[in-house]
């Protein structure tokens, strides 16, 4: 294939995928919108207001940056996942399969829409916290750069959820245990200062605490882990994430044997 | 120059089952080839590999003199394929799902387009261009698959059983617009179960059974294995009331004015014709009925068993003596 043929080819996917999602925007977009405005009301204002300032914010500005993370994390994953399963459930995977399209353009494909779905959703949440909370941004590039890194790393994750399930269960296993309780032990509601020692130690373990906290700083200029260590380890797991998905997709694990 | 050279393809499936066990198959730039063999025989794992949805254990497949291993995408962008199941999106509209394609082997929009008005008008689905696919009859769900596998005018068309559960009219269609791909110049291998559609279109044929290659030859010669014929004749008289006792042939009374006659190829009618108008009965009309290659094919397969059998036991018979 030629460079321009490629181009078509990612081109190709990455339009489907973004009009997979945009099409049933009912149950894609607005949901997180939604929910976050809960959160906003309930936490940020009723519970909020009982909380004293942390770090110099109050308890609605200090939650915003998790939020919006959240449901970029959640996001991602969720349309790469549900997207990548359905077409192997339906076997539609198979006509990438049988093209010449390299499958670092599959994954970079699947990937981008991932990561539209999470800028999109992203954006909405955000413009939802700005009814809530009047945050000065501090770092826009900081905030932009920990906020796409996000969404890259959690659609390739959903790839690889995807090429392992084997039902519909499957793709549901990973988000509800292990990708929601990390996210909610990732510092959104809290400073891990406000935890004893050990959890502190336990907690930073957590990838997750690594990205809230930098996209926190990026927003609110505070965070609880040193911004270089943090994007280190987001664009570790985003190497090692994307050649293992790559790898998965050489061999034809899970697909074709 | 072959379109396709298939040594020695193996596959065992991750659940054991040893699905290919040598597969050989050459198939020449311009045929019409069947690839025939019972459920199971293992044509469809064949057709998988070449495609690149399964990965093979060993052998070596060509596609137009490119290897499939050493240069996958060249040999890929050669191929259009129809597979066995329905392996789009279901949600798709049906034009869509022919622009996508077309834009994963780089064929840019406008042009994509253009390429499935065109399919879509030959292929009579035009007026379903934006139905969801699901909507569709199967019929004509074979026909969107065939109009995919052509979308990026491939050399080498590979169909997967194209017309199981299509109705006799819309596969006579198919048939013509298969021929005149063929006649432009696609080479085209087929897989099916209706034989009358491997007699009707092709022109070479392998039978696969138990994951080997057991037969690859010329459809005529493969005709002319025949021994018998079937005929079927149509009478100006009743013949309920006649005793037909014929020989060397049988005699099937199908209705009052209708008789089906099995005979040796080697042997004539005329003897037929001649004891039927001592009854004063004469033969209005008759045709050939093409349920031979069934038969036949039943029989190679047969005798491919019983020679496997007996070289089995004869081995073993050589290896006691030596003992
Ligand atoms: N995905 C699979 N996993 C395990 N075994 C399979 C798979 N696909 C086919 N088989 C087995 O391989 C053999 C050949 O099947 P197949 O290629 O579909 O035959 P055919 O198309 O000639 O009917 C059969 O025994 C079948 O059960
Ligand atoms: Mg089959």
């Amino acid at each position: 294939m030629t460079f321009n043929e490629k181009l078509t080819a990612y081109k190709t996917i990455v339009t489907k995928e973004y009009l997979r999602f945009i099409r049933i925007w009912i149950q894609t977009v607005l949901p997180p919108a939604i929910t976050t405005a809960l959160y906003f009301v309930i936490f940020g204002e009723l519970i909020g207001s009982q909380i004293s300032d942390i770090d110099g914010y109050s308890y609605m500005d200090y939650i915003v940056p998790g939020l919006i993370l959240m449901s970029v994390i959640t996001n991602s994953y969720a349309n790469v996942v549900s997207s990548f399963y359905s077409a192997k459930f339906q076997r539609s995977i198979e006509e990438l399969l049988i093209s010449p399209t390299p499958n670092y353009l599959i994954l970079a494909g699947f990937v981008s829409g991932g990561v539209a779905r999470g800028l999109i959703v992203g954006l909405v949440v955000t413009m939802v916290a700005m009814f809530f909370s009047d945050f000065q941004v501090h770092s826009l590039l900081l905030s932009f750069t920990v906020f796409l890194l996000t969404a890259i790393l959690f659609s390739i994750a959903g790839l690889i959820n995807a090429i392992y399930a084997k039902s519909f269960d499957d793709i549901t296993i990973i988000p509800t245990f292990v990708l929601t309780p990390l996210t909610y032990l990732g510092g959104i509601f809290y400073s891990i200062e406000m935890l004893p020692q050990f959890w502190q130690n336990i907690s930073l373990i957590n990838p997750i605490l690594y990205m809230i906290n930098s996209f926190r700083y990026g927003l609110l200029g505070i965070s609880d882990t040193d911004i270089t260590t943090a994007l280190i380890i987001i664009i570790l797991f985003i190497t090692g994430l994307f050649s293992f998905a790559l790898y998965l997709l050489n061999k034809g694990i899970g697909i074709k044997n | 120059m072959l379109a396709l050279k298939i040594s020695q393809l193996k596959k065992c499936y991750k659940n054991g089952t040893e699905a290919l066990k040598g597969v050989d198959l050459e198939v020449e730039k311009g045929d019409f080839f069947a690839l025939l063999g019972p459920n199971g025989a293992g044509k469809s794992t064949t057709i998988s590999i070449i495609s690149g949805l399964v990965n093979k254990s060993s052998g070596k497949i060509q596609i137009f003199d490119t290897d499939i291993d050493h240069e996958p995408a060249l040999a890929k962008s050669y191929i259009g394929l129809v597979p066995q199941e329905f392996n789009f999106n279901q949600f798709e509209p049906v034009q869509e799902i022919l622009i996508n394609q077309a834009g994963y082997y780089g064929i840019n929009r406008t042009a994509a387009t253009e390429r499935a008005r065109q399919y879509l008008q030959q292929l009579e689905l035009w007026d379903k261009r934006n139905v969801m696919a699901r909507e569709l009859s199967g019929g004509m769900k074979r026909r969107l698959m065939i109009a995919r596998a052509l979308i990026h005018q491939p050399k080498l068309l590979i169909l997967d059983e194209p017309t199981a559960g299509v109705d006799i009219e819309i596969r006579r269609s198919m048939w013509d617009f298969l021929h005149r791909i063929n006649q432009q110049g696609t080479t085209i291998i087929l897989t099916t179960h209706y034989l009358e559609e491997a007699e009707s279109l092709c022109k070479n044929i392998a039978i696969i059974d138990h994951g080997r290659t057991i037969e690859s030859t010329s459809m005529r010669k493969l005709l002319a294995q025949l021994t018998m014929e079937t005929f079927i004749l149509y009478l100006d008289k009743h013949t309920s009331t006649v005793p037909l006792d014929i020989p060397d042939c049988e005699i099937r009374i199908i209705d009052d004015q209708t008789l089906e006659v099995d005979i040796e190829q080697s042997n004539n009618l005329n003897h037929v014709f001649e004891a039927l108008s001592r009854h004063d009965i004469h033969v209005l009309s008759m045709r050939n009925k093409s349920n031979r290659l069934e038969q036949l094919f039943m029989h190679l397969v047969d005798k491919n068993r019983n020679n496997k059998e007996l070289a089995a036991a004869l081995i073993q018979t050589a290896q006691e003596t030596c003992d």
